[in-house]
């Protein structure tokens, strides 16, 4: 094997190993392309999941402890405090590392409850057709049309301020105003597969309508799901970050959209206390880009077409690809690049 | 057209769903909404004058039964009385409601309509030209679009307006200033409204640019983009075929994305001061005015179906496909 490739495209041909077929061309396919977006994605992800967990724990201080009771500015970042403190003097650091543990957790309770919702719903209009699929669809474009924000907002207005920082039930109602896009990207899919032959045949040999959708149509559902449930993730994330910050989630449970809240109340864009901002905006920026960055790869995996968009020649060159010469120095209307793992051979 | 009136139905049906929800939600919160109101209203006096506003608007002071009070909400919301709005001197919610709307109006439309132009541009172009520099583009907007979009309006702030000064940092006008249809107004107000603005623009321009990116590159495998590079056309004329049929999706699209743009430009609002329905929002959610909450839900859920069903207009006047399907 060649040391220290980072890619196995045409670099594994070692003069004395014998060649191995990549397995049946049904297995590759599943695997996602492992564009350099895919894997800062995934990496991203798991970061902050890893900090949603361990982030209380690590850090440095309780976030709701008070460092001073004289100070009434907010202090900026010292070798106490790593990244300042807030009006209330307490510490940013802390405060960011244990505030995300809320905000994931909203953000991945709202992207499963939408997730089984728009299945249900979507799935079953699908496949349903006639009326049933007629009312589901309406009620999907319904809550598609619906400004959600606004709606949130009356809601949890209207909450008990008793319940407004339990994260599950936080996550579960931002999943009513989420669901509705992935349900009918899921129905407008469902309703392409029902008619195909394999299930044509499936219902013929008499299976039951659960066993069609669970074992015949759902496992070809799954990017889409994928794509979806990611989806809703990022939009949990940006909604509860947007409803901590109006201060309609209880400000004393710890987020990073509470932190902006508390940034807000102190002026911190008019006065310049950026780190009062800048560390929870950050966070809640970079965990969305590793979403929406992870959702691209979906993409290119569900549609091979922008996958061969990133093949330039310089790129192909870069990975040590045979032949990388002759291909066009930019697209070319009608031309599209195919990377064989081995190079065509010209005929003599 | 029977497409259109299609459309029109729905929407109508939306609206009707819309008020109903907006008249159901205090009453299946649990407890007494007045008592909920109350018990948030900390901050302020409440004189017998609020109390009896809570009171008819959650219908705890009648003895009308929940049908009833449903119609009455009707009756109310027809002959355009949104209640009583008990954080701005017990005005109704129309008057300040009515003070708000040009400003957010101006505001997001004009960004809406900026940035979905220059998205749309910009998507084609980098369709056109992959796999150059212009795909690293791509992740860079990822980050904007996944950025809270009242993140960006912190740091427009902190750079443009107090670091470099080139803008002011919050308002819509100096106070001083008095409305009138002079250039002094005119450029106060625009010098105001460039900085929330362009917060909104680059936000929500990443949107526009993948999506018109991702179905340009789809169209421009079809055969008459080929056929059309292959009769010689100028390459201006062959972009021009691929685009025009690649952005009806995007306008299709353009009812998920209003929702978004609206709830951001919100967020903007409250971080500029901008007075828009943003602004009247959160003073709204912190003096729990409820009347005025609702209020506001309505209008921006009827400002919303209505930008959607200009956009249904123009996705009908634009793809025959679906006159034909009548």
């Amino acid at each position: 094997m060649a040391v220290g490739s980072s890619t196995d495209l045409g670099a594994t041909q070692g003069a004395d190993l014998p060649l191995i077929p990549e397995g049946p061309p049904g297995r590759a396919r599943l695997r996602l392309p492992r564009s350099p977006k895919t894997l800062i994605g995934l990496a991203g992800l798991a970061a902050f999941l890893v900090l949603a967990v361990i982030g209380p724990w690590i850090a440095p201080y309780n976030p709701a402890q008070t460092f001073s009771t004289t100070a009434s500015f907010p202090q900026p970042p010292s070798a106490a405090h790593l990244l300042g403190t807030t009006q209330q003097q307490q510490d940013v650091l802390s405060q960011l590392l244990a505030g995300g543990r809320s905000t994931v957790l909203v953000a991945l309770v709202a992207g499963l409850a939408a997730t089984v919702l728009s299945v249900v719903i979507g799935v079953t209009a699908g496949y349903a057709a006639g009326l049933p699929d007629d009312l589901l669809s309406m009620l999907a474009n319904f809550f598609l049309v619906m400004p959600a924000l606004p709606l949130l907002i009356v809601i949890f207005g209207f909450l008990p301020q008793s319940q407004g920082s339990d994260d599950v039930l936080i996550g579960a109602i931002i999943a009513i105003t989420g669901w509705a896009f992935g349900a009918r990207v899921l129905r407008a899919q469902t309703l392409s597969l029902r008619n195909r032959d394999y299930v044509e045949s499936a219902r013929i040999i008499g299976e039951r309508g659960w066993r069609i959708i669970g074992f015949e149509i759902l496992p070809n559902l799954i990017p889409i799901l994928a794509s979806s449930f990611l989806f809703t993730v990022l939009y949990g994330v940006g909604t509860y970050t947007a409803l901590a910050f109006l201060g309609l989630v209880n400000p004393n449970h710890l987020s990073w959209g509470g932190m902006l809240f508390y940034a807000q109340v102190a002026g911190a864009e008019q006065s310049g206390y950026w780190w009062l901002f800048i560390p929870p905006g950050l966070a809640v920026a970079l965990l969305g880009t590793s979403l929406a960055l992870l959702n691209f790869g979906i993409d290119e995996f569900i549609n091979p077409r922008l996958r061969a968009a990133g093949l330039s020649r310089r790129r192909a060159r870069r990975a040590g690809i045979e032949g990388a010469d002759r291909l066009p120095r930019r697209f070319v209307l009608g031309v599209t690049p195919v990377i064989r793992s081995v190079p065509p051979r010209r005929p003599r | 057209m029977y497409v259109i009136s299609r459309r029109i139905g729905f929407y109508i049906l939306t609206a009707i769903a819309a008020v109903t929800v907006d008249f159901f939600i205090p009453r299946v919160m649990p407890g007494n909404p007045v008592n909920a109101v109350l018990a948030k209203m900390q901050s302020t006096v409440v004189t017998p004058a609020t109390l009896h506003a809570l009171e008819v608007e959650f219908g705890s002071g009648t003895r009308e039964g929940i049908w009833g009070q449903y119609l009455h909400y009707w009756y109310n919301i027809l002959h355009g009385n949104l209640g009583i709005s008990t954080s701005n001197g017990m005005v109704p919610v129309t008057t300040v409601i009515r003070g708000a709307l040009p400003w957010t109006l101006g505001l997001v439309g004009t960004a809406t309509v900026i940035s979905f132009i220059l998205g749309t541009l910009l998507g084609i172009l980098v369709a056109w030209r992959r796999g150059s520099w212009l795909d690293t583009l791509l992740p860079a907007t990822t980050f904007f679009q996944a950025a809270p979009y009242f993140f960006l309006a912190f740091l427009a702030i902190d750079l443009f307006a107090i670091k470099l000064g080139w803008f002011p940092a919050g308002s819509a006008r100096n106070t001083l200033d008095f409305p009138a249809l002079d250039w002094t107004y005119i450029s106060d107000v625009l010098d105001h409204a460039i900085l929330p603005a362009l917060t909104i623009v680059v936000a929500s321009a990443a949107g526009w640019i993948v999506g018109m990116r991702n179905v340009m590159i789809t169209t421009m495998d079809e055969d008459y983009v080929l056929v059309a590079q292959a009769k010689g056309l100028p390459r201006r004329r062959v972009i021009w075929y691929a685009a025009r049929n690649a952005i009806l999706p995007s306008i299709a699209g353009f009812s998920l994305a209003i929702g978004f743009v609206v709830s951001g430009a919100l967020l903007t609002e409250i971080v500029f001061s901008y007075p828009g329905l943003g602004f009247i929002l959160l003073s709204a959610v912190q003096e729990a005015d409820y009347a005025l909450l609702q209020g506001i839900f309505l209008v921006i859920t009827m400002a919303v179906l209505l930008a959607n069903l200009a956009a249904d207009f123009v996705y009908v006047f634009l793809d025959p496909r679906t006159r034909r399907e009548a």
